[in-house]
């Protein structure tokens, strides 16, 4: 399943769990980043949105396991220290913005542990902490297409409400074929948001330069098997 | 606008070999400026390890502090110039980063010393003091000369070395 490369699969298939696809990447977000993908799967979420015993158990060892050293020394770790560098190639201070594994374990430092919010925040929760491969979910009802990332093109709004948030031009973002959905590392298009009617939700992951396809693929796997164990 | 008319068309782009000398170079340089800045992180991280390492947090809190606001930054593909900028930027706090950790070394260097000095000759260094982290240590300890047995070893110039725990 894992290319010699690292680099990921499209359409890879899955045998514990559901199919994986491979967005698309703009032209020129691929030039400047060739090693960027976006992997992304969908599925059906339980009616029961409240975390089982186990996860909730889960993210208590986890927490155990993340102190104020664990974080500091995050950034020296390979994958964790891609997404900082990443941030930096696109703008980002990643001290200021923090990468997603940071915000969690600095959010276990400031909590006091790893707070359960769900059975969906928990899964995206447990894939970010395991692997420092952020994922994330939205509503499979707001897309249109494949996902893909992108620059925002001017006078393009994040979502397609017409309420939605105004974009500057040249954003980073992740759309699908006819809108921006989400700010890449950033916030979800009001409408893309999963609320308590979605049925199903997209889970979608970005692999930047110096992160092994397996760690991405891990991290949707821990999201899926936590969301609908196989 | 309609679904239709906004669905994404890449852009005609150039083929590589096409390509104006000047674009190819400028290429060239943006992927050098990335490994640069890809470097100094790594190295910027290392830099702020060590000095938590080496009970140094209060250096550790400064190092990781950016050097400017950036309240308004968000993803973009950057520019040449900001490419330049970030690589600059960054390679000034590696470079005071090092600095401050060599001048921590060398300060805890020279409280080493004065500690060897200090249990040779507690006599010589009646009532000092040296905390764990000023030797770049963990814990809260501290080396004090103190008296023994209280006034008679004061008045009897019995002097000795004492870590206490010093933590409440």
């Amino acid at each position: 399943m894992n290319p010699p490369d690292g680099q990921p699969p499209v359409d890879a298939d899955r045998d514990d769990g559901p199919q994986l696809h491979q967005g698309w990447i703009a032209p020129e977000v691929a030039e400047e980043f060739p090693a960027l993908a976006l992997i992304e799967c969908e599925l059906p979420l339980p009616g029961d949105r409240r975390s089982p015993r186990g996860v909730r158990d889960q993210l208590a060892a986890l927490s155990d396991r993340h102190r104020g050293a664990t974080a500091l020394a995050l950034r020296r770790e390979p994958v964790a220290g891609a997404y900082r560098i990443f941030f930096r190639h696109i703008g980002l201070e990643p001290d200021v913005t923090r990468t997603p594994i940071e915000a969690a374990v600095l959010e276990r430092l400031l909590r006091g542990g790893f707070i359960s919010r769900g059975l969906l925040e928990d899964a995206l929760l447990l894939a970010v902490v395991h692997t420092s491969v952020p994922v994330w979910a939205l509503d499979a009802r707001s897309r249109d297409g494949r996902l893909g990332i992108r620059p925002a093109r001017a006078g393009e709004r994040l979502g397609r409400a017409a309420g939605a948030p105004p974009l500057a031009a040249g954003r980073l973002v992740v759309a699908d074929q006819s809108a921006p959905l989400a700010v890449l590392f950033g916030a979800l298009g009001p409408e893309c948001e999963v609320r308590r009617d979605t049925a199903t939700v997209t889970l979608f992951s970005v692999q930047v330069a110096g992160v092994p396809f397996i760690h991405v693929d891990e991290a949707l796997w821990v999201a899926t098997s936590t969301i609908a164990p196989h | 606008m309609s679904g239709a008319e906004q669905t994404l068309q890449p852009p005609v782009r150039d083929a590589p070999g096409d390509r104006p000398e000047a674009l190819v170079g400028e290429i060239a340089a943006r992927r050098s400026l990335r490994s640069q800045i890809a470097k100094l992180e790594r190295d910027l991280a290392d830099t702020l390890v060590t000095c938590f390492a080496h009970a140094s947090v209060d250096l550790a809190a400064e190092i990781a502090e950016p050097s400017a606001p950036t309240s308004a930054a968000a993803p973009r593909l950057l520019t040449l110039r900001e490419l330049e900028r970030q690589r600059d930027d960054l390679a000034r706090r590696v470079v005071q980063a090092r600095r401050r950790l060599s001048e921590r070394a060398t300060e805890h260097e020279r409280n080493r010393v004065r500690l060897e000095r200090m249990l040779l000759e507690p006599g010589r260094h009646r009532f000092q003091r040296i905390a764990n982290r000023d030797l770049g240590l963990g814990g809260c300890g501290v080396w004090a000369v103190r008296p023994r047995l209280g006034l008679i070893g004061m008045l009897a110039g019995w002097w000795e070395v004492k870590l206490s725990s010093g933590c409440p």
